[in-house]
């Protein structure tokens, strides 16, 4: 049954993906776009990761999307302006992609295991408990701690940059 | 596969009563927001369909269904046809874990059955807010599948202001998370048990008040409701997203309004005032020998604090002239955005210093 899902969810997300760049108006690659998004968080959730779907829905459906189509719609795009015939360079990185998971799927399953079981011990066992919510959060601010301090960093360095460049007149003619 | 069955068709009951629950209240709420103004401006609403009055819902949702649904020239059909509806879905599957009444199970041939809340998952809070988040969509998507500049500029305007005033009424509910220690909406009633001073908005190490005026300020605004309806502003846009919806259609964008705002007041009255819970310790039908309908009472409890806080909406609606564009952006950024994330800094010092005394 599982097997079942993971199948569904992984071809729509691949599906969803190739359509979002092959699609003609920017409108409908937002929204096969928002499509895949749910389709990833339907993937956490087979999971059992709820807390992470949510975020995922909220952060990435919810704000991130919703201000691109802002864009798309504001700058209403022709697809003229768009970058078509890529051919080459997608051929390019697809083909080193498509031959790795190729060596990787028929590598067996040994190769994969024992990295699953080394992902499911140690701090992770919290999962076990049910409250995947209360172990990403204990796990993120004692395991990781510097990892995600120095990623809401660099996210803050980011934010200053946008609004430095996005306000050159600051200091000329502050209203 | 009996045992499957008999949990799908408890499901669904379940799903059709809150749905019926819901649409009834939008029904009567159409009504009374009319009558509310009408009383709060000195007339006396409307008076002609039924006894003073109060068949207005009933012909209204006949005249929409009746009415000839026109989609505009130039306009993508596709989109124009699908947005109403990924409007109204977000609308209505956020009450699926909201808490009505007490926390009370009971058993059919063998399946524990909760009669009061559809699904107690244990990210409720955060299911409300994803789903309320996809309503943007709807809006911003009717908008610019009309073809029209008014609907355009009216979508975009809803998109703006829905991802401003979301990131406030999210961080609002922080500090009401940390006092409960779960996202699941049951505990977090029944956390609130007991009178109103265990309610969030009073309770002990840090009262949420400040927090509560966010998220009600927060709530109107995401809900595009008058002081901050600049998406449907008639003064600037004819009617912003929906200029070009008729019929049906309209019926669906309107219908999702109203059912966000029982939303946002069911959200409100469950993390700040408790609930289901009453006022005072217990309940009275318990305490003069009927402990078995004391669910009943609870149940009231909690539709009068919805319904408060639907009356804050009309209120609201009746006093105050709209903002304008930017004093909407700055007062969410400038003035909401610090308070919660003060909230939250205050919140958390205070429950950290509670529990080292203890």
């Amino acid at each position: 049954m599982s097997q079942l899902f993971f199948g569904y969810f992984a071809g729509m997300i691949a599906m969803t993906a190739m359509l979002v760049v092959a699609l003609r108006n920017p409108v409908y690659s937002a929204l096969s776009l928002l499509v895949m998004f749910f389709h990833v968080a339907g993937l956490f959730i087979t999971l059992h990761a709820e807390f992470l779907a949510a975020v995922q829905i909220i952060v990435y459906a919810g704000a991130i999307l919703v201000l691109y189509l802002f864009v798309v719609m504001l700058l209403n795009v022709k697809q003229d302006d768009r970058y078509h015939g890529q051919w080459r360079i997608a051929g390019f990185v697809c083909v080193p992609l498509l031959i790795e998971s190729i060596v990787l799927l028929s590598g067996g399953t040994e190769a994969a295991d024992p990295g699953n079981r080394s992902l499911q011990s140690g701090p992770l066992d919290a999962t076990a408990v049910g409250d995947n919510t209360l172990a990403i959060g204990k796990i993120l601010f004692s395991t990781y701690l510097f990892p995600f301090e120095v990623a809401s960093l660099v996210l803050l360095v980011a934010m200053i940059g946008a609004i430095v460049l996005a306000k050159r007149d600051i200091g000329e003619n502050d209203t | 596969m009996t045992e499957f069955g008999l949990r799908l068709a408890i499901s669904l009951t379940q799903i059709a009563a809150v749905m019926g629950i819901v649409v009834i209240t939008v029904l009567i709420l159409t009504l009374a927001e009319r009558k509310v103004l009408g009383w709060m401006q000195d007339r006396m609403g409307p008076m002609e369909v039924g006894p003073y009055g109060i068949l207005q819902p009933f012909a209204d949702a006949i005249k929409l269904f009746f009415k000839e649904d026109i989609i505009p020239a130039g306009a993508n059909k596709f989109l124009f046809t699908v947005a109403p509806i990924l409007c109204l879905i977000p609308a209505f599957i956020g009450f699926a874990v909201i808490p009505w009444g007490p926390n009370q199970t009971f058993e059919v041939n063998g399946i524990t059955v909760r009669p009061f809340v559809i699904s107690d998952i244990n990210i409720g809070i955060l299911y409300i807010l994803a789903f309320a988040s996809l309503g943007a969509y709807g809006i911003i998507l009717g908008g610019w599948a009309s073809n029209s500049k008014y609907s355009l500029l009216g979508g975009l305007r809803s998109a703006a202001q829905i991802i401003s005033y979301e990131l406030n009424v999210g961080l609002s509910i922080v500090g009401v998370l940390i006092l409960a220690g779960s996202l699941s909406l049951v505990k977090i009633t029944d956390a609130q048990a007991g009178g109103f001073w265990n309610w969030y908005l009073f309770a002990l190490p840090a009262p949420q008040i400040f927090a509560f005026v966010v998220y009600v300020i927060s709530s109107v605004a995401e809900t595009n409701r008058v002081p901050f309806d600049l998406p449907e502003a008639e003064s600037e846009l004819v009617a912003g997203f929906f200029t070009e919806y008729s019929g049906l259609r309209f019926a669906f964008f309107f219908l999702a309004e109203y059912a966000n705002m029982v939303l946002v007041s069911c959200v409100a009255a469950a993390l700040f005032l408790g609930g289901w819970n009453a006022p005072y310790p217990g309940t009275i039908l318990a305490l003069i020998g009927l402990p078995s309908l004391a669910w009943v009472e609870n149940i009231m409890w909690f539709a009068v604090k919805t319904y408060s806080f639907l009356f804050l909406f009309f209120w609201l609606r009746a006093t105050l002239p709209r903002l304008r564009y930017d004093q909407l952006m700055r007062f969410g950024w400038k003035v909401m955005l610090p308070i919660a994330l003060g909230n939250i800094v205050v919140t958390s010092l205070a429950v950290f210093f509670y529990q080292q005394m203890k």
